[in-house]
């Protein structure tokens, strides 16, 4: 099955206090699909003044807001979820022109788990309990969760839709007003659910500003209206964001990025069955979305004595891929999600190859035809090298494994860990001990035993060291849009007898 | 030979000449990590906190140029040549709303240079 392009106005707006206006200053950027380098439509260029209007439409809103009750919130949380559902091939078909992955992919992936996410936090918050202790006999404790407030949510261009089902639900569903900010690659399917979304909520509870980092986002991070900072991206802005919330004396959390170490056991190959072929699929999942995943299976360990011919069933697999028109159901593999990405990914193949990592596979750009000439495609890469060079410490962002082999558990280990990230990582074995042990081992906040790349609201996600903190996709993502009022409450009439 | 382990090219030279018209000192700072990561962002002087963990690689354009300590761990052995591509990066980088990106293009650093500078 093949779909097209979908159309699209020749301009947005920002969405605040529960309508469409255009950017104070009138200027607007250029926002381009990087299936074919096409334009797709005007987005506002926002500045200052209208990060200003959004905090203070957030603000406006966030008392009635946060009293509303629980099913109240949880009502409107459905919705948005019924509403994308009800639409879930217009915003597949946007997802993939403005980000360029495989039609195939938003259709299942992205946008089925945004809609769950949203179920979830909905679900949620109609389950949970606070808490109260009995100190004493006369003596009660209380605990309550009070929303911060306002929120500002800053999320990258690899899941747009996605990564915005991330982090708007649990927001919204503690009791904040929010202003996101999409990445300036991809701001159309945020405005697309705006536009379905517009009456759902309140005005001034969801904003949606566009705009360039430097113009629109350091004014949102930094803003004294803002209660707390959430950040998807890589480290620098991570740091700045934090600088700029210590200002503030604001909480942030931080989903930094990483380079996720998959580890294949031998045993894996102790029998050519279903589960051998799920592995070898599981190697090739540095390909899945591009490898613009910040858990990107993008280093490769296998055991040595496996080596020779688990790698040559991953080859044979990766060889397999379909890279053509990302709005083609065939299409596996689709556009890197803009031209600097593109440059940079090759940049890193350079470098990699200087090094002297081998190509087994891949190693330079796609050439697709006609319409698609102009898009940004990479060959799905496999290098062999050793895990101190640099496309084996470095995030790529691109559809590159590096592989090398271990000896044993201690070196698989040793190899696994030595990063400066923890977001994810992979282990495939069919030993019951190694199943429990290695992933323990492992200093990362997710890791897939047997599986990789799954994403289910209810299992926390986030990372350990350089790749930040904070656990989304679960319940606990709420504590970090909370705060708590202890209510300490005496039912003893008698005085203290101090004064 | 000056020994170096970062360069610009002319491209970047003249972006970085207009960014310091609009918006005075500047620095680089290296990126790691998801998304964006991995490229360098400029920054006016003072923005970004930097202290001895910091590693000053060099001064290109007449702009400092500092990478985070672990991370320059696994970078020393190479050297470095910033240049820009047309393109939108999603950072904060003060290049982005004129349509451009910086990069980095790599290569070894050769056995002088190494000697020279990796002591």
């Amino acid at each position: 099955m093949s779909y097209s392009k979908p159309n699209f106005k020749e301009k947005y707006g920002n969405f605040i206090n529960g309508e469409f206006v255009d950017p104070m200053d009138g200027t607007y950027f250029e926002n381009t699909s990087p299936i074919d380098n096409t334009l797709i439509a005007h987005y506002p260029r926002s500045k200052q003044a209208d990060v200003d209007h959004a905090v203070a439409a957030a603000n406006a809103a966030k008392d009635a807001w946060g009293n509303t009750s629980a099913a109240a919130r949880a009502a409107l949380l459905n919705k948005v979820a019924d509403i994308i559902e009800a639409n879930l091939e217009e915003f597949a078909l946007v997802e993939t022109c403005d980000n360029g992955k495989p039609i195939r992919e938003t259709m299942n992936a992205d946008i089925p788990l945004a809609i769950d996410h949203w179920r979830y936090f909905a679900a949620v918050i109609r389950a949970e309990e606070g808490s109260a202790t009995e100190l004493d006999e006369h003596t009660l404790s209380m605990n309550i969760k009070e929303p911060l407030g306002v929120i500002a949510q800053i999320i990258p261009w690899n899941f747009p839709l996605l990564m915005l089902s991330w982090k708007l639900p649990p927001a919204l569903a503690a009791g904040n007003c929010v202003i996101l900010k999409p990445a300036e690659q991809t701001p159309s399917s945020a405005t697309l659910l705006m536009e379905k979304i517009a009456e759902v909520f309140p005005p001034g509870v969801v904003n949606i500003i566009h705009g360039f980092g430097p113009e629109a986002g350091k004014p949102l991070a930094s803003h004294t209206g803002v209660n707390k900072v959430a950040f998807t991206g890589e480290t620098t802005t991570g740091q700045l964001i934090m600088q700029y919330a210590s200002k503030n004396l604001n909480p942030v959390t931080m989903e930094l990025g990483g380079k996720s170490p998959n580890i294949f056991f031998n045993s894996v190959m102790d029998e050519d069955d279903a589960f051998l072929d799920k592995a070898i699929e599981g190697a090739v999942l540095f390909a899945f979305n591009q490898g613009e995943v910040c858990t990107c299976p993008s280093r490769l360990l296998v055991q040595e004595d496996i080596y020779d011919e688990f790698m040559e069933r991953v080859i044979a697999r990766t060889k397999a891929i379909v890279q053509n028109n990302p709005y083609d159901s065939s299409c596996m593999v689709g556009a890197q999600a803009s031209n600097d990405q593109y440059e940079k990914i090759l940049s890193y193949i350079k470098i990699g190859k200087e090094e002297g990592a081998k190509v087994l596979i891949g190693g330079q750009a796609s050439k697709l035809e006609g319409a698609f000439a102009n898009g940004f495609y990479i060959q799905p890469t496999i290098l062999e090298g050793h895990n101190k060079m640099r496309v084996f410490q470095e995030e790529i962002f691109g559809p590159v494994v590096c592989v090398t082999k271990f000896k044993d558990e201690a070196e698989a280990l040793e190899i696994a860990n030595d990063t400066l990230y923890g977001l994810g990582a992979g282990v495939w074995t069919r030993d019951a001990h190694q199943l429990y042990q290695i992933p323990r081992a492992i200093k990362a906040g997710r890791v897939w035993v047997n599986c990789y790349h799954a994403y289910p609201a209810h299992a926390p996600f986030g990372g350990y060291k350089k790749s930040g903190f904070g656990r989304e996709n679960h319940l606990m993502m709420m504590n970090y849009y909370r705060q708590t009022k202890n209510m300490l409450i005496s039912y003893d009439k008698n005085k203290l007898g101090f004064f | 030979m000056k020994m170096e382990r970062v360069a610009i090219t002319e491209e970047a030279v003249a972006l970085v000449r207009q960014l310091q018209e609009q918006h005075g000192e500047l620095i680089f700072h290296q990126s790691g990590g998801c998304c964006d990561g991995s490229s360098p962002m400029i920054f006016e002087k003072g923005d970004m906190y930097l202290d001895d963990s910091d590693i000053l690689l060099g001064q290109i354009a007449g702009v400092n140029y500092y990478m985070n300590q672990d991370q320059f761990e696994y970078w020393k052995h190479t050297h470095l040549t910033v240049a820009i591509t047309k393109g939108r990066g999603s950072s904060f980088s003060l290049e982005i709303p004129l349509g451009y990106r910086f990069m980095i293009h790599s290569r070894l650093l050769n056995d002088e240079e190494n000697a020279a500078l990796n002591k």
